[in-house]
């Protein structure tokens, strides 16, 4: 059946199971938009600005573990992609964004509204491509979701010229793809599984560092078998948060410049690591070469690149974590480690980093909590970049998969709002909070609009401290104290949120905290609350750049202010 | 001491943008490339490319992941420890005055090159071989003035077993001097 490009596009999307696409049009993709009323089970939802609608589509994605799709014209609307993209790909998100780009036969004459995405993305997205007939659309549409979604998820682009939009083709859709080059490894070596639990059974202090790839994988059972069956503590990274219940018994927190101290010194002192889709980033073992430094380690991994890229590793398993998991617990044996578990809780007795100190004023860490307790632990958390970040993965406790979605290969600020409101789109029936930052919120805060156009009813919480906050505990610990382009001044929130037509209110004192996120939950759609807080509160615990995870600090202020004497400025990847 | 230089063989769809994807990635990553070639392989619709990669700066197994990786990239190999035939091709333009020329013809005979333009300033030397023989035909060649140098990169095949025994016991051939030279491991560990 003949069909016109933009047909083809649609019909293709709804073959590969989307239900809804963030974007914004232009003069290039609107041969597409125009054919959107013929495919109403395609929702469209229509973004402020283009960095949002990747955003979207990646909290969409990281919710409902189904592949994001936004969508962008040529030129400018396709760059302004650019910062989603590389955020989607930095921390493995599937995701396929549709461009639309100058007619073909304009295209290399830097015609109006040109840029070659194709090559600006190159670095960035897992695949891309340009299509250049109609009749290739449906092979290319079909490759590219396989893509984001197999293996090691990520971004992958298709830049379509606008006449292709127009031009007819015949429209068959393949039932498989063909792509010789690209075959990921599911099962694991036999061989390195058996060695992973021969190691694992003689381990005497071993534990799991569980990241993103558990969620992906949707391997949460296997990990918690895991770790039962052979009785190993689980500490996650800042990503893998969610893939293991925080209330359970063998949960202890996250590792890693913010991590929990009783974590971090539990992978110092291991004697075995067991890594599982994880990619030892920087933020997460602090200085390589003092990372574990009596650990045997094994990796289990779907991407062979990432063994051995950051960490030697004894024991690598290529393979889908799930897959993996489910073969090696059948050769774990129940150890009694008694004795390392005992040495772990009283670690966490002797250091209990997420205590939050007594105070008079209004502490970030106690917004965090009571949002915890009011909504009992079950709602979806997203995070902006910085000190609200950190806090909102310290302070509120995670039990279900895919319920901390938070930018953290990239730190993405203006990632909080629009990837809420994926979120929500995704997930309709959670409870969607958005913990964000004053900066990072007013990097974004022009998508206030789409959620009152679309009535997304995203729950927005600013942690208000009128400082770039994380960048300024930097300056005041490492940079004595030279607050260069930190302070901030805010407009009214709870006012600019009027003027988009949502209700809002300003905390500044601790009793108010409780009624006014009561008062949000009570209310059905979007609502704003501007917590006036503490403006001078740091992030504890933290590794200092270029230090190992044994050096931790838990909060004294006199060990931190030496180090910023002592000018001594860190030298790692800052 | 680890082995300095690798003999990296990618085949590659023959795509739009392929090479750019691997330009790309080396030098996104860091990596150091000595030499890349590439051309038409024998299947149609894919292209071989041939990489030396220096050891000592780079992580030879990242770049062969990292290749391995990319969607257009079908097979990756690291073929340093495989018996390979390693020829590049050079043409060399150098200043020749009419005192200077017989010099170089015999310069060039000597290594079996051919002179494939004469000037009257001038001459262009065609030579095959492998890296070191090229590197020192430069290197005497460089006393008279070498005005312009354009090198091919390293072109490689695995040897058959067949023709490694042809061309040792046929000692009457005169390639086979040259091929046994060049038809050492790619490179030996050093030390």
């Amino acid at each position: 059946m003949k069909m016109t490009g933009a047909q083809i596009v649609c019909e293709s999307l709804l073959r590969e199971g989307v239900e809804v696409m963030f974007g914004m049009l232009g003069g290039a993709i609107l041969p597409l938009y125009d054919t959107l009323p013929q495919y109403p089970q395609l929702r469209h939802i229509l973004v402020r600005h283009e960095q949002a609608a990747a955003h979207a589509a990646d909290g969409y994605a990281r919710a409902t573990g189904k592949v994001g799709v936004c969508m962008a014209t040529s030129g400018p609307g396709a760059s302004n992609l650019v910062t989603g993209i590389a955020n989607a790909h930095l921390d493995s998100v599937p995701m396929v964004a549709i461009t639309g780009q100058v007619a073909r036969p304009f295209i290399g004459k830097d015609a109006f509204q040109e840029v070659d995405i194709t090559g600006i993305t190159l670095p960035i997205t897992k695949h891309n491509y340009l299509v250049l007939e109609a009749s290739s659309l449906a092979r290319t549409i079909k490759e590219a979701f396989y893509l984001a979604r197999s293996g090691r998820p990520g971004p992958v682009l298709i830049d379509i010229p606008r006449d292709v939009f127009i031009e007819e083709a015949e429209f068959h859709y393949p039932s498989r793809v063909n792509l010789p080059g690209y075959k990921p490894t599911l099962q694991g070596h036999p061989t390195q599984i058996k060695k992973a639990a021969k190691l694992i059974n003689e381990a005497r202090q071993p534990v799991i560092i569980a990241g993103r790839g558990v969620l992906i994988s949707g391997a949460s059972t296997q990990l918690k078998e895991l770790a039962e069956k052979a009785l190993i503590p689980v500490i996650t990274t800042l990503l893998g948060i969610g893939c293991f219940p925080e209330s359970h018994p063998l949960s202890f927190g996250m590792l890693g410049m913010h991590g929990m101290v009783y974590a971090n010194m539990a992978v110092d002192k291991a004697d075995v690591i067991i890594a599982i889709g994880t990619r030892f980033d920087d933020r997460a073992t602090a200085r390589v070469s003092g990372f574990a430094p009596n650990a045997r380690i094994i990796h289990i991994d779907i991407d062979p690149t990432e063994i051995g890229k950051n960490v030697r590793v004894d024991v690598p398993i290529v393979g889908d974590v799930q897959t993996v998991l489910a073969e090696l617990n059948k050769l774990v044996t129940l150890a009694q480690r008694t004795e390392w578990l005992r040495q772990l809780d009283d670690w966490r007795r002797e250091h209990p980093s997420i205590a939050i100190r007594e105070s008079e004023g209004l502490l970030p860490q106690f917004v965090v909590r009571q949002i915890y307790e009011v909504t009992k632990g079950e709602a979806t958390i997203v995070t902006g970049v910085g000190q609200n970040q950190m806090w909102a993965a310290q302070h509120y406790w995670y039990n279900k998969p895919n319920t901390f979605i938070s930018s953290g290969g990239l730190g993405t600020m203006g990632f909080g709002l629009p990837a809420a409101m994926g979120a929500k789109v995704g997930c309709p029936d959670s409870t969607v909070w958005l913990i964000d930052g004053d900066g990072s919120f007013q990097m974004s805060l022009q998508e206030l609009a789409t959620i009152v156009q679309d009535n997304v009813a995203v729950k927005i919480a600013i942690i208000h401290n009128n400082y770039l906050g994380m960048v300024r505990q930097w300056q005041e610990l490492f940079y004595g104290k030279r607050y260069v382009a930190t302070p901030l001044s805010c407009p009214d929130f709870v006012k600019i949120a009027e003027a988009y037509c949502i209700p809002g209110l300003r905390v500044t004192r601790k009793e108010e905290v409780v009624p006014a996120i009561e008062r949000a939950m009570a209310e059905p759609g979007p609502f704003l609350i501007d917590f006036m807080v503490e403006p001078e509160e740091n992030v504890y615990p933290m590794v200092p750049p270029g230090a190992a995870l044994s050096e931790i600090i838990e909060e004294p202020k006199t060990r931190l202010k030496a180090l910023s004497d002592s000018a001594k400025l860190p030298t790692s990847n800052i | 001491m680890a082995v300095t230089k690798h003999t990296i063989v990618a085949l590659v769809e023959d795509k739009p943008g392929v090479l750019n994807r691997m330009a790309s990635l080396f030098r996104r990553r860091g990596f150091n490339i000595e030499s890349i070639a590439v051309g038409s392989s024998e299947v149609p619709g894919l292209s071989r490319m041939t990489i030396v990669v220096d050891g000592t700066t780079t992580s030879v197994e990242q770049v062969r992941k990292q290749l391995d990786k990319v969607v257009d990239v079908v097979r990756v190999s690291d073929i340093t420890d495989t018996d390979i035939v390693a020829r590049e091709l050079a043409l060399i333009k150098v200043k020749a005055t009419a005192t200077t020329r017989s010099e170089i013809i015999q310069i060039v005979d000597i290594f079996r090159a051919n002179i494939v333009d004469v000037g009257t300033d001038s001459v262009t030397v065609e030579v095959t071989g492998d890296e070191d023989k090229i590197n020192s035909l430069c290197n005497l060649l460089r006393g008279f003035g070498i005005r312009e140098l354009s090198r091919t990169g390293r072109g490689i095949r695995e040897l058959s077993r067949t023709g490694r025994i042809a061309l040792t016991r046929g000692g009457s051939n005169p390639l086979q001097a040259e091929k046994e030279a060049s038809t050492t491991r790619a490179q030996k560990p050093k030390g």
